[in-house]
């Protein structure tokens, strides 16, 4: 039994190597030839696939063909520290009011409300940011906001048209959705696993419920919230079909607003995928894997950054994958 | 009560009383507006799929196939499930079998290397699972857009949570069962299979009806491992592409007739009735194996 189950324990770690194996492997031509520039540019150009297909130091591609993955990247990062920045206090706020305030039955029907949230398919909510809440917030929310925000440097992101809900900060408020789940259940386990005797301490000296919650629960946990969020983050990073249907998936450069259309790597690979199919070299499908590869290796890195935190704390609130 | 303030941490000392009481008001106050935000978009993207699926909705998409927006989604619902069941088997299997390994027998490092590769494994994007599942198996392996493909590529994403979900349920199993199952001379592997899977079996149904949740409404890993097809599924393992119902959501959507966009709201709504009927069926089972465990 020991060896049986074993063997098959090992399968989730040859897996994880055989995908990051693959990628490199497919990566590879691309990595020769885009160099340094795919880090530096914008740029989703196939070339001329009607044309004679060139070598170039051993690698075969379509004449002027031109990849860059900075505008990608960009908008992975931007809409996801948006999605960061709206889901974090909320996660915190509700983890602090499940365990602390609210009677155990009424936990459990926010629980449940998590666990749903986290097991809606992502295709789904992308049916609502891009049918429901992008237009909704596009035609009453974001001409308030582009009417309020001052026209300085800086605050300047937050003016100009608000089109049609296609954009950066449609795509942040859906993903700030999408991790609530995951931030908030890890961080209500973390707030539950705070020992008592400390927090009726603090209330004995006469501290409010507030003051236990900041000076006393948080500071206990603090690092493995961080690390809930970082979590999230990874969550965010990675998210494909919401984005997908949300952001606007314009390949071209980085947004002048936040209200502007924008692309995420996840984004751009699904929507891509196919006309990259196209070029016979098969030099696009390897530039959109080293696309893909930058994708997981800073998903990689913060997620294994989330749990080490996570883990300093308590390791029984680390999640799996979504966070169900 | 009086509470003379000289036993105050020092920062706290002398801020007014009235400001503190605000504060703590504030806090509560964000606490249920974060309730809020948390139930009104759960209620709203349900409500939004009701709201669009089912003032149009016709029991014939349950019986009829079709494709490009038109006809029924009888191939999309069937292939759907045929990929669940094949998620259940391979995912399950392999899941339990690594959890067990995770739970009883890993000892020290080892234990914690596969334990965090798993973990890591669920946190890698499902469209990079998905393109290297179209580079791996259906191109390297010429297995085409086919079942096979799409089964594998769904199993690897969701192997993570069922080994997890394993492990938790055979650890929190007292560890005076396991003594007591030694000291009436069972065998280590009939007091496992007897005595420490049965009690954790809850855990463990739970955890493999989440994982089969998230198959079914996954979309990015099944576009270029699944591709997709008007028909209905087949026995054919490889070189015959499946329909899955998240395609039709995607594809369907945004597309100018209206046909198209009432099948993608009806494909919606058949998911989340599978993927909420899923997750209701885990908590009922968790919440009756504690209420029997409490009256144990």
């Amino acid at each position: 039994m020991q060896r049986v189950t074993g063997g098959v324990a090992v399968i989730p770690m040859l897996a994880l190597l055989f995908i990051i194996a693959v990628l490199l492997a497919q990566a590879w031509p691309a990595i020769l030839l885009n160099g340094g520039g795919f880090f530096t540019h914008t740029s989703f150009d196939l070339g001329n696939t009607y044309g004679a297909i060139v070598n170039t130091h051993g690698v075969r591609h379509p004449q002027g063909a031109s990849y860059g993955v900075l505008g990608w990247a960009l908008g992975t990062v931007e809409s996801s520290a948006i999605a960061l920045v709206l889901a974090v206090p909320v996660s915190v706020f509700a983890a602090l009011a499940i365990s602390e305030r609210l009677p155990a039955y009424l936990g459990r029907v926010v629980g449940l409300f998590l666990g749903t949230l986290a097991g809606i398919p992502s295709v789904i909510i992308g049916l609502w940011g891009a049918l429901t809440i992008g237009p909704l917030l596009a035609h009453r929310v974001y001409p308030l906001l582009a009417h309020l925000a001052p026209k300085v440097p800086v605050l300047s992101f937050f003016t100009g048209g608000t089109g049609n809900g296609q954009g950066l900060l449609t795509s942040g408020i859906v993903l700030g959705v999408m991790i609530i789940p995951i931030v908030a259940s890890t961080t209500r386990d973390l707030v539950h696993s705070v020992p008592k005797l400390p927090k009726e301490g603090g209330e004995a000296l006469g501290m409010t419920d507030w003051e236990v919650a900041r000076r006393v629960t948080l500071r206990w946990v603090g690092p493995g919230i961080v690390g809930a969020s970082v979590l999230g983050l990874a969550r965010a990073l990675g998210e494909t079909m919401a984005v997908a249907m949300v952001s606007g998936v314009v390949l071209s450069g980085s947004p002048g607003s936040i209200f502007a259309p924008i692309t995420t790597i996840a984004a751009t690979i699904v929507t891509q995928l196919d006309s990259a199919f196209t070029d016979t070299s098969g030099f696009a499908v390897s530039s959109l894997a080293e696309a893909g590869l930058v994708l997981v290796l800073i998903t990689l890195a913060v997620n294994v950054a989330g749990r080490l935190l996570v883990r300093r704390v308590a390791s029984t609130a680390l999640p799996v994958g979504r966070g169900v | 009560m009086t509470v003379t303030c000289s036993e105050h941490p020092a920062s706290l000392q002398g801020r007014p009383a009235m400001r503190r009481k605000v504060a703590d008001a504030a806090a509560l106050a964000a606490g249920y507006v974060a309730l809020a935000m948390i139930a009104v978009p759960t209620i709203w993207v349900v409500a939004g799929v009701l709201q669009r699926a089912v003032p149009g909705w016709s029991w014939g998409v349950l019986t009829h196939t079709g494709a490009a927006g038109a006809g029924g989604l009888e191939n999309e619902i069937l292939g759907s499930l045929v990929l669940t069941a094949g998620t259940l088997v391979l995912a399950g299997g392999v899941g339990v079998l690594a959890g067990i390994y995770l739970a009883e027998y890993a000892t020290g490092p080892a234990g914690a290397v596969l334990r965090g590769a798993s973990e890591v494994l669920a946190g890698i994007p499902s469209i990079v699972l998905g393109y290297v599942g179209y580079l791996a198996l259906v191109v390297a392996l010429h297995w085409s857009f086919s079942l096979a493909a799409g089964l594998v590529t769904l199993a690897v994403m969701t192997v993570p949570y069922v080994m997890k979900s394993t492990e938790v349920a055979l650890r929190q199993v007292p560890s005076a069962y396991r003594e007591g199952a030694e000291a009436l001379g069972f065998s280590p592997l009939q007091a496992l299979r007897r005595i420490s899977l049965r009690t954790a079996l809850p855990g463990i149904v739970t955890g493999i009806l989440v994982a089969l949740a998230i198959s079914v409404g996954e979309t990015a890993p099944l576009l270029y491992t699944a591709g997709f097809t008007s028909a209905n599924p087949s026995a054919a393992l490889v070189h015959r592409p499946i329909a899955f119902l998240t395609y039709a959501i995607w594809t369907f959507y945004n597309q100018p007739s209206k046909s198209a966009v009432q099948l993608s709201f009806d494909a919606a709504l058949i998911l989340l009735v599978i993927v909420l009927l899923l997750i209701v069926v885990g908590r009922v089972i968790v919440s009756l194996s504690e209420r029997h465990a409490e009256t144990r």
